[in-house]
């Protein structure tokens, strides 16, 4: 921990790499609010997955891969909205069927990429040691949009997904304030993209906003402390990885599973104990 | 202009028909319960109402005019036994909700938002909760709170759907002593499974099972509720309970 610390002073690669984290988490702890209390982990794990066919083929027209991902991701989310608005009944199939065609064709335009293909292990699982300056600056503007769309629109956003029929019944446009939520989440899947990769994106998009779902009363104080949650996984986990060399995405996700099994044991007792 | 006036109206959701030629007015101040078996239409008929299904033919008309532009003058309570209620919410959030409108106004709540709301928890005897979290709410007071949203709407008409599903017969009749109190200020409509209490508080009884048979109070009989349950229904003193246990 120690050599991780003096590292950190002096390494700029360190430096982005916390910096990087801390960006995610801001992200990771608005959105992932949203993800976890309106039940949509499964969109968001599709979008995140789909957004590889965007990156592929970015990679291979020679353009920025995260730009790529972007686009993708953006229109993924609008693919997978409307399917989840206008055909139900079949949502989870069509969702699967995204998810999936997004990433093999990813695969075949990584693959038909001259002198890529070892870049693909790092957009599946992240490599948050590789953040560069461009990267913290897309991050930071991206947190910047999230969170000035959010706070401006904090009550309607509540609204819809507390409960979308009566917003409806009010006049507010529940299926754009749904696909605008899609979309920021779809954002939000680009923002953690660096840091953990995109298989292990849902992840940390929905354990810190489930465990500060355990502790909290409110989304607003849910996000606040899936915020700091989210921070303290990235960091501790990027700590965790420096000495033994671990992947650090990975071991982020690890120590973020690990607290919410913990935290969910404490709170389904302290409920048994409010029982008996 | 009646709140609502429903004529040879019919719907179906492509298969048999849900709603057969069913006619109804209610009209200001008027305190209507419709009851009727569970799958008789009662919940299609109070999405009719509120403009989320159309009719496939006859008229519906909300405040004289289309559901879908006057929805807005009626206080929706949803069914509260199918909320979630693990939703990280307080109370006086929930009913802040009443306030939002399709202006999409950013920023937060305005004053004269908060008074209302305010407002609309003192009339449905809630106020003393509004920092409670959703998830800490007995089934009687989330039902107020679900009142309380629907009040802080300034609605013209109440609708309620199947607002004592599920509670004790005690809080039950205290929600239906809010009802009728309510009822002084505004058309109340709501639609329940049981017949048993609500006739005790409700001005008119209409009975729904794909057709509709209306009644006065007074004049329900156990010759009607049998035509529309389909079988036997004992029928109790007026002033008590009317039939014991409907027939599912």
């Amino acid at each position: 921990m120690i050599e991780f610390l003096r590292a950190l002073g002096s390494q700029t690669f360190l430096q982005y790499a916390f910096a990087a984290g801390i960006l995610a988490s801001l992200g990771c702890g608005v959105m992932g609010t949203f993800v976890v209390v309106r039940r949509i982990a499964f969109l968001a794990g599709g979008i995140a997955h789909a957004v590889l066919g965007g990156m592929g083929l970015a990679l291979y027209l020679g353009y920025s891969p995260l730009g790529g991902a972007l686009v993708a991701a953006v229109a993924a989310a609008l693919i997978i909205g409307i399917v989840s608005l206008r055909a139900r009944e079949h949502e989870d199939t069509l969702i699967g069927a995204i998810w999936a065609v997004g990433m093999a064709l990813g695969v075949v335009f990584i693959s038909q990429t001259p002198g890529y293909n070892s870049e693909l292990m790092s957009y599946l699982f992240g490599n948050i040691l590789m953040v560069t300056s461009g990267d913290l600056l897309l991050m930071a503007v991206l947190d910047l949009f999230l969170i000035i769309i959010v706070g401006l629109f904090f009550r309607q956003l509540q609204a819809v997904t507390f409960d979308e029929e009566f917003s409806r019944l009010r006049g507010l446009p529940a299926d754009l304030l749904y696909l605008s939520l899609l979309v920021l989440a779809a954002l939000t899947v680009v923002l953690l993209i660096r840091v953990v990769g995109l298989i292990l994106v849902i992840a940390l998009l929905t354990l810190p906003a489930a465990v500060a779902g355990q502790w909290t009363g409110s989304l607003g104080r849910m996000m606040g402390l899936a915020s700091i949650l989210g921070a303290i996984f990235t960091t501790g986990g990027l700590a965790l990885s420096y000495g033994p060399d671990l992947p650090a995405g990975a071991t982020i996700i690890l120590l973020a599973g690990s607290v919410f099994i913990v935290s969910t044991i404490f709170k389904s007792r302290r409920i048994r104990g409010r029982q008996s | 202009m009646k709140p609502l006036e429903i004529a040879d109206l019919n719907f179906s959701y492509g298969g048999p028909p849900v709603l057969e030629k069913v006619s109804l007015e209610v009209g200001e101040g008027e305190f209507l319960g419709v009851v009727g078996p569970n799958g008789g239409g009662k919940s299609t008929l109070l999405k009719l109402v509120l403009g989320l299904l159309s009719p496939d033919s006859g008229s519906l008309k909300v405040f004289g005019e289309n559901p879908k532009k006057s929805r807005r003058r009626i206080g929706y309570v949803p069914q509260f036994s199918e909320f979630r209620r693990d939703f990280p919410i307080a109370v006086r959030d929930v009913v802040l909700m009443g306030r939002l409108s399709g202006r999409m106004r950013p920023g937060p709540y305005s004053a004269a938002d908060r008074r209302a709301a305010v407002t609309a928890m003192k009339g449905s005897r809630v106020l003393d909760l509004k920092d409670r979290r959703l998830a800490e709410l007995s089934g009687g007071q989330l039902q107020r709170v679900l009142i309380a949203r629907a009040l802080a709407t300034n609605p013209n008409m109440l609708l309620l759907d199947e607002p004592t599903a599920s509670i004790d017969t005690s809080i039950e009749e205290s929600i239906f002593e809010l009802l009728r109190d309510l009822n002084k200020r505004m058309t109340i409509m709501l639609v329940s499974h049981d017949v048993g209490f609500i006739s005790r508080y409700v001005t008119r009884v209409a009975c729904l099972n794909r057709g509709l048979v209306c009644h006065s109070t007074s004049e329900l009989s156990a010759k009607g509720l049998e035509d529309i349950y389909g079988s036997p229904v004992q029928l109790i003193d007026h002033h008590s309970h009317l039939p014991t246990e409907a027939p599912e």
